[in-house]
């Protein structure tokens, strides 16, 4: 497959960012072309990133709790720019009963604590398209 | 024993051992020695010293002569969410449950110094702490909780002048005057840029806010601990035990020269600062730290600093149990997780404890949950005997070595640090972030190739349900908040914010003006903290990170 180019980023006010740095880098050494955005990025920020950088993945981070509200947000946000094939998922701390709303809303995948770093990246295998 | 003996004595015992370990071998990937003797301490191990006696120089065994012996740690939870009024009734419960001090969590937005009804703060308002917008939230926080009676810590760096400031001023409304009031702020600028993001300013305005805090309290409120130089976040940002303490105290290091730098004289306002560790997975490691961490402050303060006051040595900590060691796999066994910090954190001598839920690898912790960690604590203190004798690991061979391996490593990262120009030139390098994500990476990498279990993460795992009764923080709270706000707006004296707002805005552009008391004017009027710190982001700027990985 062709060069796949990771966005991680962590919308809203969360600094948490041990694991999206632990997950960007392990994306890294599997191979694929990592970004992380840093810490405190709007929506707005998140989705001009992932055109600017043409980017086949965008991996939310978010330990907060606000991911209901900006998990969807940054997947409208991209359908307005017309990243319509951009894989999102998110990960964090993320109460099993949220899941569903975020997958309904366009999250194809939500990792929560304990996941291996290596079903994330076979997760990207499978459904990106690149 | 002579030690020649005792040296020929474990020549043979490791012969006989290493015989026996291809019909009988030993775990992969340990790291202590097999067996710790005498000949670990050396032969010039002075008591003296190295240990001395708690309570003096230089603070290894405690920094109390009678540590629990006289009163059990401060059991301090940590406890905040949705509004001032969901919390405030926690806070009752807490105290009326056998807590014996307060710790506010408060909101993303409040720590970063928004109003609940920016559109910075969307999602944001009362989920990880409890959303404080003016001096008319913070009554309602501390409503029939007499200040003169409790202490309180609070989890605020970037505004933390402002929520001092709100303290101070629901604390004048009870009639209690600022000399009696007794608590903390984190108020650790440093960390926020290395590990944990809650940064509003630059670095050069920030530590004026701190150094302008200590020198407003050493005058006016002098049992307040003007700051918790935390290694808490950084270890929970994945660094090793070493590096927690290390990175720590070169960041306490950078406020003392700082301190001076403003003039201040070190005994002064040393005798405040307070420092805030984790209580990890490993017991005796995290106990060696401990006490390492006392031993090298002490020397710091004395030798570097040229501190004549005992109290300006003494490295007093809170402790947290590590949140990050938490699995959602099996939550119940955390339970048991947490017990075992505990004991780390209560061998290894806090002064205060937060002892986490075992829920909050899923969410904010319920009041079950909650009660349960609490009554941990109590547990440790009134039965199991760890708190019944100062110091009770000193001179176990192991404890003892490892608290030399530990103290050895954090010199040479404080060496490494001072050659770079100190922990803020550090921290602007990417130096210390790299530490840690280094560590973080590893520890995973360790996970993920099963070098390092986990139950119920990568062995002993089970299909289960996932839990119920969860706390969950209604969307509505934001909504609550921007009412408040809008009301608020209405019914103050908006001439009288204006002024104060205007009079913080002029002395901030002055270095040499001191900004509580301009802080507590504008908190008085109710001018909120989203309006005193744009004021402040407008003289100062904001900190632009630099990103590594």
């Amino acid at each position: 497959m062709a060069n796949i180019r990771v966005l991680v980023a962590k919308p809203g006010l969360d600094g948490h960012d041990r694991g999206a740095k632990v997950v960007a880098r392990a994306l890294r050494d599997a191979g694929f072309e990592v970004i992380y955005t840093g810490i405190r990025l709007t929506p707005e920020q998140i989705a001009e990133a992932a055109l600017q950088d043409d980017v086949n993945v965008v991996a939310l981070s978010l330990l907060s709790g606000a991911h209901n509200t900006l998990f969807p947000k940054v997947v409208e946000l991209l359908k307005e720019k017309g990243l319509t094939d951009v894989l999102v998922i998110g990960g964090g701390v993320i109460p099993a009963a949220d899941i569903p709303g975020l997958k309904a809303a366009g999250i194809k995948e939500v990792f929560t604590p304990g996941t291996p770093t290596s079903d994330i990246v076979k997760f990207i295998n499978e459904n990106v398209k690149a | 024993m002579a030690f020649e003996d005792i040296k020929a004595g474990l020549d043979k015992f490791n012969a006989g051992v290493e015989a026996k370990l291809a019909k009988a071998p030993e775990r992969a990937n340990l790291e202590p020695n097999r067996l710790y003797t005498p000949l670990d301490l050396g032969e010039d191990f002075d008591y003296v010293t190295k240990l001395g006696f708690p309570g003096e120089y230089p603070f290894t065994r405690g920094v109390q002569p009678t540590m629990y012996r006289g009163r059990f740690w401060t059991m301090r939870m940590y406890a905040g969410f949705s509004t001032a009024k969901a919390s405030n009734e926690r806070y009752r419960y807490l105290l009326a449950n056998g807590g014996s001090g307060l710790s506010c969590a408060f909101d993303l937005p409040t720590q970063i110094g928004y109003d609940s009804d920016d559109p910075m703060a969307e999602g944001e308002v009362g989920k990880v702490g409890v959303a404080i917008d003016s001096l008319a939230d913070m009554e309602i926080l501390f409503d029939q909780i007499p200040l003169d009676k409790v202490s309180t810590s609070m989890t605020i760096n970037a505004p933390a002048s402002v929520l001092l400031a709100m303290y101070i001023a629901v604390a004048e409304k009870q009639g209690v005057t600022p000399d009696k009031l007794r608590g903390t702020i984190q108020n650790d600028i440093l960390k926020e840029y290395a590990a944990r993001g809650t940064y509003i300013f630059p670095p050069k305005p920030s530590m004026r806010l701190i150094t302008n805090i200590f020198e407003y309290c050493s005058k006016n409120v002098p049992q307040w601990n003007t700051i918790s130089i935390s290694g808490y976040h950084i270890r929970e940002a994945g660094s090793t035990a070493a590096q927690e303490i290390a990175f720590t105290i070169a960041d306490g290091i950078a406020y003392v020269e700082a301190a001076i730098k403003a003039g201040m004289d070190v005994d002064a306002f040393a005798g405040r600062l307070s420092f805030f560790w984790n209580a990890h997975n490993n017991v005796l490691e995290e106990v060696a730290k401990f006490r390492a961490s006392r031993r090298v402050w002490a020397k710091v303060m004395k030798e570097r600093f040229g501190a004549k006051k005992p109290k300006s040595m003494m490295l007093r900590v809170h402790t947290q149990t590590a949140g990050s060691m938490l699995t959602a796999q099996q939550p119940n066994n955390n339970i048991v997780r947490v017990a075992l910090q505990t004991a780390a954190a209560v061998m290894g001598g806090t002064q205060s404890l937060h002892t986490n839920s075992k829920d909050e690898a899923l969410a904010l912790p319920t009041t079950e949950s909650v009660t349960i960690a609490l009554r941990t604590q109590q547990i440790v203190a009134y039965e199991s005997g760890l708190a019944d004798t100062v110091d009770p690991l000193g001179g176990s061979y192991y404890v003892e070595a490892l608290t030399d391996k530990i103290e050895k490593e954090c010199w040479a990262y404080i060496e490494k640090i001072d050659e770079l120009g100190g922990a803020p030139e550090a921290i602007h390098k990417g130096y210390i972030q790299r530490e840690i994500q280094d560590s973080a990476y590893k520890w995973q990498m360790d996970v993920e190739k099963g070098n390092r279990i986990i139950v119920g993460v990568n062995k002993f795992t089970q299909e289960e349900e996932p839990p119920k009764n969860l706390l969950r923080v209604d969307a509505s709270v934001g909504v609550e908040q921007a009412a408040r706000l809008k009301e608020l707006r209405a019914k103050r004296d908006n001439d009288a914010v204006k002024a104060n707002l205007a009079a913080l805005e002029k002395a901030a552009a002055d270095e040499n003006e001191n900004l509580m008391p301009y802080i507590l004017d504008c908190v008085r009027v109710y001018a909120t903290e989203g309006e005193i710190c744009g004021v402040l982001r407008k003289v100062f700027g904001e900190y632009q990170a630099h990103t590594t990985l």
